[in-house]
């Protein structure tokens, strides 16, 4: 590996300059999209090799374990407790009471008895491949909200205290399963319609609209303004690198009024930091809607298996007041483990883990399909929300995370994109129709990692060209310019955004 | 005692010097020891496995309480010479990218075979939490429909082993055969391992049925498990894949494979992964070898692979020894301190381990020295956790004292000091 990285290297020193400013050029007259002149790509840097920078791993990626590897440079102690919390993060929790006590205090309601269950080999989740009973809908669920109705809920979401208020029997998500001896709370229900789409070469491609129900409601009907969204578990490569961005340089992205007219605007999500109690930028979910990822882990902890910890410390997960059956099941809160069933010392390990999941390398760079891609991906201004780099700050304790350039092609900024994706449920700043620009790299290796390739907050895009396609907002333009290339341009395209 | 401590001291002076005056090693021969130790050690591991098939496929044939004792016997006997193979994982993709075939843990023993009530009671949020191959033709796996009437290697490999992308669905190797040879562990942290009754294979007289699907899953799990390590050894050959590999650029590749392996496999692996976390959460499942109360000796055994792999010499399962010139050679022709430091560090950890083992074999099993309320016993697995992880510190050393830079530790305080120092760009790693 080391090898032939070295000797992509050097190649793309060699060939990627001419190579990038030939295509660029050729596709100026073709490209005019975009209300400013499009940019030609920069030339492959060396650096882009690594787009964790030196966290970027050395190890294998041509098997299913790509990104399960440790960062890069974090030493013998530092992957004692990557694997620690490694373990921490496959373990199946059981009910209370068990005579294991670290080890029990799921649910009562639950989604998963493990987080490795839902963030399949650390990788991306799916759809379910089918129905209830046909399949379970393990590593994706709904999320679930009203808007507020109360002076008291208007008061919360006006000092964003919370994000959103939970549907007042289901609580904030769809648990579709429970401890013995307790109802699941339903089942999520997805149709697909077929939408047709015509490209500029008179090709058809076949989009899969899907919509979302949810049936066998166990506790009676939901609320009349019930607010649904679908989230897959994202991939878990990379976030202590996005962790460890500047804020600064990430709000300098923002341009939430368009002043540069770019039809781009770009908002941040201020969040309630829980342990911080205060507002917060969102970097993490499909939202922006978690400012760190000991937040991410501590309301996944609660939501997704129904154990406290030290950031949600109730034990009850996301049993709603109006389950009151659910909120006084016993529960594994112990003395040993600080009054909680995950104990901080575990809890501290699994974000630990889940910081030092390391990028991996880009790979086919110097090809000169890939070349033509990145040429395209600039000429279309994709890097316009798709931003390339950051430089991170300082990681206390983790200087291999600390200062380094990384590729991450993200603005983590929210946008408008369109009817078509809006989920029509605010979150936190994030209106019913923006979402954040999620990070590329990594991308082109879910097929090998996870066996599918369905993008996209709720897996409806079955590879690269259809979530292209499903882009419309503040991307409507680039994504117009995606349809009107060639075959070969998109597929040069796409074969870039699969190197990253 | 004054004449004594002068005594020692002009030993330890005379050893000094005569290390020193040694000339340092071709590092290309010390990786030819280390691909030799591979070579042997894998091929002692194979005939371990053939003899555990052997024993398995009479069990098969005449399944009485006898031979189900030979096949455990056998199976404790073929882990001896693998866990001391361990010492080539983590450094070596062609042994990473395959190890999971043979030694994945910890594993849902409900996807295989029929388990306790009180562990199926769980609803199931892995499907295959309890979907039972052996008792079943058909299993659905992420939503399709799996045809299991026909137990082949294929089945076993391609459709379970980590079905769904759930790494706790293991269905090849070690652990999967542990477990169709002893059963579940239902004592908890007390004594006790598991006991399947041998008339499980006994298509006669078939307990907790399908007796016939459990017998060929085993041979199944066995003769996958001789492929594998027969593939391996092909590996360590004079024109093998990993030997290769570590012979690359003079050698230097494989010592940095050796010295990466050695770290991770004291430190993260067993230190961490392995023993801290139970230890930490006192359950009887964190145990590599949890269906046989077999864990000391893996333990033992693992710590035994280091000090071959660091010394260059290995006694083979016949008393043959393989050896030749060795990193700690290497290490003591640059600073004869850290090596004597890094040999007294290994024999430590085996005292350690040695001590868990004496535990066990007194009626102790690991599962109960990391018991809640078992202070002796979590001390015992708590200061051999300490003597993993001093003898790591003693390899970062030796690391730093060959000036392996492509291990690069960066987050290591015994190296750097810790400090915020500029941070290299990955490019000049590579160059």
């Amino acid at each position: 590996m080391a090898d032939s990285i070295r000797t992509y290297v050097r190649l793309a020193l060699l060939l990627a300059p001419g190579l990038a400013s030939v295509c660029a050029a050729a596709l100026l007259a073709t490209a005019g999209h975009g209300q400013t002149a499009p940019k030609p790509a920069p030339p492959d840097e060396a650096a882009e090799a690594f787009p964790g920078g030196t966290a970027t791993t050395d190890e294998s990626i041509d098997t299913h374990d790509a990104f399960s590897h440790f960062s890069h440079g974090i030493g013998f102690e530092g992957e004692a407790k990557f694997k620690v919390g490694n373990a921490i993060f496959r373990k199946l929790w059981v009910s209370a009471p068990s005579s294991t006590t670290s080890s029990d205090g799921l649910g009562p309601l639950y989604n998963s008895r493990s987080c490795q269950s839902c963030h399949l080999k650390d990788g991306r989740g799916h759809p379910p491949n089918g129905n209830y009973p046909q399949d379970s809908a393990e590593s994706m669920f709904l999320r679930l909200s009203i808007p507020p109705e109360s002076d008291e809920q208007r008061r919360l979401i006006a000092e964003h205290k919370v994000n959103f208020i939970d549907e007042p029997t289901y609580g904030s998500q769809l648990q579709e399963t429970a401890i013995q001896g307790f109802d699941n709370e339903g089942h999520m229900h997805i149709t697909y319609d077929d939408v047709p789409v015509k490209l500029g070469d008179g090709t058809t491609v076949s989009l899969r609209r899907p919509t979302y129900s949810i049936v066998d409601l166990k506790y009676g009907p939901l609320h009349p303004k019930v607010m649904l969204s679908p989230r897959v578990a994202p991939p878990m490569t990379g976030l202590g690198l996005i962790e460890a961005i500047p804020e600064a340089q990430i709000r300098a992205h923002a341009d939430p009024d368009d002043k540069d007219g770019d039809g781009i605007s770009g908002r941040v999500n201020e969040v309630w930091s829980i342990e911080n109690k205060r507002l917060e930028l969102g970097r993490f979910g499909w939202k922006a809607g978690v400012p760190s990822i000991r937040q991410q882990a501590g309301t996944a902890f609660a939501g997704d298996m129904g154990l406290s910890n030290p950031v949600v410390p109730n034990a009850w997960g996301d049993c709603s007041p109006a389950q009151t059956f659910c909120r006084n099941a016993p529960n594994g809160n112990s003395e040993r483990d600080g009054g909680l069933e995950v104990s901080p010392k575990l809890f501290d390990m699994v974000v630990f883990y889940a910081q030092n999941l390391a990028v991996p390398p880009r790979r086919n760079f110097t090809d000169p399909k890939v070349v033509q891609g990145k040429a395209l991906f600039y000429a279309l201004n994709c890097q316009g929300c798709h931003t390339p780099s950051f430089t991170t700050g300082k990681v206390e304790g983790q200087p291999h995370l600390s200062n380094q350039k990384i590729w991450s092609y993200s603005d983590l900024l929210l946008h408008d994109m369109g009817e078509g994706l809006a989920d029509n449920r605010p979150e936190g700043m994030a209106d019913g129709r923006e979402w954040r620009t999620p990070p590329l790299w990594g991308l082109g290796l879910t097929q090998i990692v996870n066996g599918h390739t369905l993008f996209l907050h709720d897996g409806r895009a079955r590879n690269i060209e259809e979530a292209i396609l499903w882009h419309g907002g503040e991307a409507q333009a680039a994504r117009d310019g995606f349809a009107a290339l060639s075959q070969s341009e998109r597929d040069a395209l796409i074969a870039f955004v699969a190197s990253l | 005692m004054r004449r004594l401590f002068a005594a020692v001291l002009a030993a330890a002076a005379t050893f000094a010097a005569s290390a020193v005056a040694e000339p340092a090693p071709d590092v290309a021969a010390v990786i030819k020891t280390y691909a030799d130790i591979a070579q042997a050690s894998y091929g002692d591991a194979l005939a371990g496995a053939r003899q555990l098939q052997t024993a398995v496929n009479t069990l098969v044939k005449e399944p009485n309480d006898a031979n189900l004792q030979a096949a455990r016997q056998a199976w404790i006997a073929a882990r001896v010479p693998y866990m001391q193979t361990e010492g080539f994982r983590f450094g070596n993709k062609i042994v990473d990218d395959w190890e999971g075939r043979v030694n994945s843990w910890p594993l849902d023993e409900g996807l295989i075979d029929y388990v306790s009530t009180a562990y199926s009671n769980e609803s199931p949020a892995n499907d295959l939490y309890v979907a039972n191959v052996i008792a079943n033709t058909s299993i659905k796996i992420a939503g399709e429909e799996v045809d299991t009437s026909k137990i082949t290697r294929q089945l076993l490999t391609d459709k379970l082993q980590e079905a769904g992308g759930v790494e706790s669905n293991v269905a090849t190797g070690y652990h999967a055969i542990e477990f169709l040879l002893w059963g579940q562990d239902l004592n908890g942290t007390g004594p006790g391992a598991g006991n399947r009754p041998a008339t499980d294979y006994d298509v006669k007289s078939c307990t907790n049925g399908h007796c016939d699907r459990r017998a060929l899953y085993l041979q199944t799990a066995t003769d996958l498990l001789v492929d594998d390590l027969a593939w391996m050894v092909e590996q360590w050959k004079p024109d093998g894949a990993a030997r290769r590999a570590v012979m690359a650029d003079n050698g230097q590749a494989g010592l940095v494979a050796l010295f990466k392996g050695l770290g991770s496999l004291s430190y993260g692996e067993m230190a961490g992964e392995r023993m801290k976390l139970g230890l930490l959460i006192h359950d009887p499942e964190e145990e590599q070898d949890c269906f046989s109360d077999n864990t000391h000796n893996s333990l033992y055994y693992d710590a035994v692979g280091i000090k071959n792999i660091y010394l260059g010499s290995y006694k083979r399962a016949d008393g043959t020894v393989v050896s030749g010139p060795s990193a700690s050679d290497l290490v003591r022709a640059k600073s004869p301190e850290t090596d004597e430091r890094t040999r007294a560090a290994l024999d430590v950890t085996i005292d350690h381990m040695s001590e868990i083992v004496k535990r066990a074999q007194a009626g102790e099993a690991y599962d109960q020295l990391i018991g809640e309320g078992n202070a002796d016993g979590n001390a015992i697995v708590e200061s051999a956790i300490s003597a993993l992880i001093a003898q790591a510190k003693e390899l970062e050393r030796g690391i730093a004292a060959l000036d392996l830079k492509s291990i690069e530790f960066e987050g290591s305080n015994s190296l750097d000091g810790g400090g915020d120092k500029p941070k290299r760009q990955k490019q000049s790693r590579a160059e």
